[in-house]
Parts: C-alpha cells; sequence; structure tokens
C-alpha cells in the first residue's frame, strides 16, 4: 500500500547542505528497495493561495489556509507493504531530514 | 479462533463476527442435531464459511490474494503451535506503537482476552459507548494503516515486548480482581490466559529479565488465588489466607524464576522487584513470619524506578507492618489529592484508622471503598470489616 509522509517543519532555518545530501542518500535507497513513488519539498506555507471554486466565480485568496507554528515542509510518497515496514523505513528517513514526520496511509483506488 | 481467522482474512471485524456468528449457530444447531464429533474443528469451520459469506456480502474482496485465502476453506484444522503463533501475533498487532496506550490495552482485553465492551469500559473507567467507540477506531485504524499481524523483527523486539508486557499485566489484573458487578470475583479464565501468553512470550526471549519476571509475578500471585475468596465469598487479606491451600507448584517455580533473575546480577526492572516482594510473602510459612523489612527495601528500590502514587500506598502497606500504622497513616494521607477516586486507597486508609482505633473515621473510609470498589468479594469483605466496627 502506499503512504503519504508529510514533513513536519518546526523551526525557522531551512534545510542545510548535509540534510539535503542525506535526503539525498536516503532517497537513493528508497529506490533501491522498491518504495519510491514520489518526493518534494514545498516552497513557504506564505506563497500559498486558497482557491474556493465551488461558488459561481472561483475565489483567490492568500494562504496558508491553516496558521500554525508547524507546517507541512515537503512530503514523500512510498509503497510499503505494510505499517511497520513504512515505520522502519522513516525512522531513518527522519533522521535524514533532521525533521518529525507523519505517516498516513492513501486510501486505495476503489476502496 | 478470532486470532486464526484474522489472520486468515486480515480483517479483525470479520473475524470477530464469524466467531460469534459460529456460536450462535452451534447454540441453535447443537441441542437438536447434537453436538459434533469433533465440536472445535466444527466451529472453525463454521466461523470460515461465515467469514466467507460476510466478505462475498460485503463485497470486501480488494485484492487477489483475499480472494486465494477464500478459496482454501476446506484446509484441516491447524495444529495447535500454529494458533499459539496466531495468538502472539495478534497481541504484538493489538499492542502496537501506533496506537493509543488505551487502545492497545482495550483491543487486547477484547481480542486477546474475549472481554466483553462494558467489562473493558468499567476497567478503565469510561463510559460503553466511549470504550466501544475507541475499540472501533483502532480497528479502523489497523485495516486502514496496514498494521501487520506479525512478530516484530528481532531490532524491533525489546521495545514491543514493554509494550506487550504492559498489557498482559492489565489482562492478569483484570482477571484477578474482576470489576464487573455480576462476574466472578476472581476470572480465572482471564488470570490463565494472561499466564499462557506471558509464558508464549518468554519463549520468544528466554533471556528477557522482564519478561521472566512478569511470568513470576503472576505465578506467585495465581498461586495464592484458592485462597482468596472465602466459602461466603468475601476477599481474603494476605494476611489472613489459609496458606496451606496456596499452590505450592506454582509458588515452587515462581521462586526458582525470582531466584534466576537475582542470580543473573542484572538490575532488576519494575516486574522483578514486584516478583522479589511476592517471593518474600508466599516464602513466609506464617504471615507472622513474613520479612517485612525485606519487603519494604525492596518497594524502595521500587519507589526509584516508578514513583507513581499506587506504589507509594503499596510501601505504606508494608511500612505499617514495620514501622506502625501511625507512619504509614501519615505517608498515605500525604497521597490523598492522588489518590481519592481509588477504593484500595480509602480501603488501606480505614483499615489503618482500625488500627488505631479511630472507629469513626475507619467507617467513613469503608464507606468510601465499598462506594467506589467494583469487586463483588472485596465489597462483601469490606462490608463485613466496617459493620465489625460495631
Amino acid at each position: 500500500m502506499q503512504y503519504l509522509v508529510s514533513v513536519i517543519h518546526d523551526k525557522t532555518n531551512s534545510g542545510t547542505p548535509e540534510e539535503a545530501r542525506a535526503i539525498d542518500e536516503f532517497n537513493d535507497r528508497l529506490r533501491a528497495g522498491g518504495h519510491w513513488v514520489f518526493a518534494a519539498g514545498l516552497a513557504a506555507p506564505s506563497t500559498s493561495t486558497v482557491i474556493d471554486g465551488r461558488g459561481d466565480e472561483p475565489v483567490f485568496t492568500d494562504g496558508p489556509f491553516i496558521e500554525s507554528k508547524e507546517h507541512m515542509a515537503g512530503f514523500w510518497i512510498i509503497d510499503a507493504p505494510d505499517l511497520d515496514v513504512a515505520l522502519e523505513l522513516m525512522a531513518d528517513g527522519s533522521k535524514a531530514c533532521n525533521r518529525r514526520l507523519e505517516v498516513r496511509p492513501i486510501l486505495a483506488v476503489g476502496a | 479462533m478470532v486470532a486464526s481467522l484474522a489472520k486468515r482474512f486480515g480483517d479483525l471485524d470479520i473475524a470477530e463476527e464469524a466467531a460469534a456468528e459460529a456460536f450462535a449457530t452451534a447454540v441453535e444447531r447443537w441441542p437438536a442435531d447434537g453436538v459434533p464429533p469433533n465440536p472445535g474443528a466444527w466451529l472453525t469451520t463454521t466461523a470460515n464459511r461465515k467469514a466467507i459469506d460476510r466478505i462475498r456480502r460485503e463485497h470486501k474482496r480488494t485484492d487477489k490474494q483475499r480472494e486465494a485465502l477464500m478459496l482454501t476453506d476446506d484446509s484441516p484444522p491447524e495444529p495447535l503451535g500454529a494458533i499459539d503463533d496466531d495468538r502472539v501475533r495478534l497481541i504484538f498487532t493489538c499492542c502496537h506503537p501506533a496506537l493509543a496506550m488505551e487502545a492497545r490495552m482495550a483491543l487486547t482485553l477484547r481480542l486477546v482476552g474475549g472481554l466483553t465492551v462494558p467489562e473493558i469500559a468499567r476497567g478503565f473507567l469510561v463510559s460503553e459507548s466511549t470504550m466501544g467507540q475507541r475499540i472501533t477506531r483502532a480497528k479502523g485504524k489497523i485495516a486502514a494503516a496496514g498494521i501487520p499481524y506479525r512478530v516484530p523483527s528481532a531490532s524491533d523486539l525489546p521495545a514491543r515486548i514493554t509494550g506487550v508486557l504492559a498489557v498482559l499485566f492489565l489482562v492478569f489484573n483484570e482477571g484477578y480482581l474482576a470489576t464487573g458487578p455480576d462476574t466472578d470475583p476472581v476470572r480465572h479464565d482471564l488470570t490463565a490466559e494472561a499466564i499462557r501468553l506471558t509464558r508464549l512470550i518468554r519463549e520468544l526471549l528466554p533471556d528477557d529479565g522482564e519478561v521472566a519476571g512478569l511470568l513470576a509475578l503472576m505465578l506467585l500471585t495465581e498461586a495464592r488465588r484458592p485462597a482468596r475468596v472465602s466459602a461466603a465469598g468475601e476477599l481474603v487479606p494476605l494476611g489472613e489466607q489459609d496458606r496451606d491451600a496456596w499452590d505450592a507448584e506454582l509458588i515452587a517455580e515462581g521462586h526458582r524464576l525470582v531466584r534466576e533473575r537475582l542470580d543473573s546480577g542484572a538490575a532488576p526492572g519494575r516486574y522483578q522487584l514486584l516478583a522479589a516482594i511476592n517471593a518474600v510473602h508466599t516464602d513466609a510459612r506464617d504471615a507472622r513470619d513474613t520479612d517485612w523489612s525485606q519487603v519494604v527495601a525492596l518497594y524502595d528500590q521500587l519507589v526509584r524506578l516508578d514513583p507513581s502514587p499506587i506504589v507509594a500506598l503499596n510501601r505504606a502497606i508494608a511500612v505499617a507492618e514495620l514501622d506502625g500504622a501511625d507512619v504509614a497513616l501519615a505517608i498515605i494521607d500525604r497521597l490523598t489529592d492522588a489518590l481519592n477516586g481509588y477504593h484500595a486507597f480509602h480501603a488501606t486508609r480505614a483499615e489503618l484508622l482500625r488500627r488505631l482505633e479511630r472507629r469513626a473515621e475507619s467507617r467513613a473510609a469503608y464507606d468510601r471503598a465499598i462506594a467506589l470498589a467494583g469487586n463483588t468479594a472485596e465489597t462483601a469483605y469490606l462490608s463485613h470489616r466496617r459493620d465489625e466496627l460495631g
């Protein structure tokens, strides 16, 4: 099954070169093990825009949609047979990016 | 049965409901058709069919694997060893660290221990609907998040074991002092189940001190069960029990485990200390021969590991024997804020006040204890004690 792994960002400094290198190495391992689906870093929450397209005219407002001290700084989508495998893998991912992570299952298509 | 069905179908709800339906069918048919030659196998086969029916009805065939499993429903019943393995797997699933601690305990009691939701709700002092939701939510997470049914890898095992032991100790305690108003005061099914499961874990980890400690603690406690409830249905305190009725075999095994841990020279953990305290108690032929200074010394060690008010309360009971009821009462009164809602706190206070001949205060404390106690034999004992005050 697939899991969304959110990177919980709770500090002001952005990723250091050491962290970036560690993340690259970790991603290589994910690919070698067949766990890689996708990953990306995100720009600051202040750059986001909220869309409400439910009315006649879409409404665009300055984001983020939730104000909080912690935000999502990036994410992985990984493939793992079960949660234990996902947790063990991403414990190393947390070490590599030096941030806390949240692992959340992605609903299977058609489930 | 729930464990092996859960493994096979990968869904706790289906496993539980199928097992329940199979039993219901047996109740309907056996009186008319007669009991089948192998009731266990009959139930397993019936439950498997019920599970398959349910999966078909609910169109839960989400993958080919589950379909393949469904086709093998004429497989022979699994040997006992395999069923034990299934239970161990189910314990690790129920005690998974991705679940909240309270959910782990509730799930293990429900699915491994077989307690009802009202019994578990009472054990945790929450309403039945809250407990029902907690269990449903935990089962939902197991299914949706892909928490596996298997024994963790060697590197994860020590950390996962700690959580499992905490849950097994809780199951044992629920059996040893059952909380239901209509249940037997001591539920041997639960204590035996907890001991059996702890033995299984010990086979997995024979060198783990705390696993051995918990097993010893359970054995030394279970050994006293025959003397624990009087013919009149009242709980008998340790000091007044007929020690000849204790189970000598269980005591011998418990003492052997405690000695083995002492000989290892490793620093004891919580369960090993509790087992050692129980070894001191069960070592005394007569309650008056109890080595209370040894008991207090062991509690002192335990307080350093676990500074909870409940440990302090139990330590004070031993202090009362060594230094007198007045010293113990002074310790206990400092715990009032933390333990005001706990029946054993008021029962202990009542007993100490009785010894100090402060009758009115003792009576009031017994009243509080009786109001809070959930165990029928304990309520009977406390009422008897209160009425003796005259």
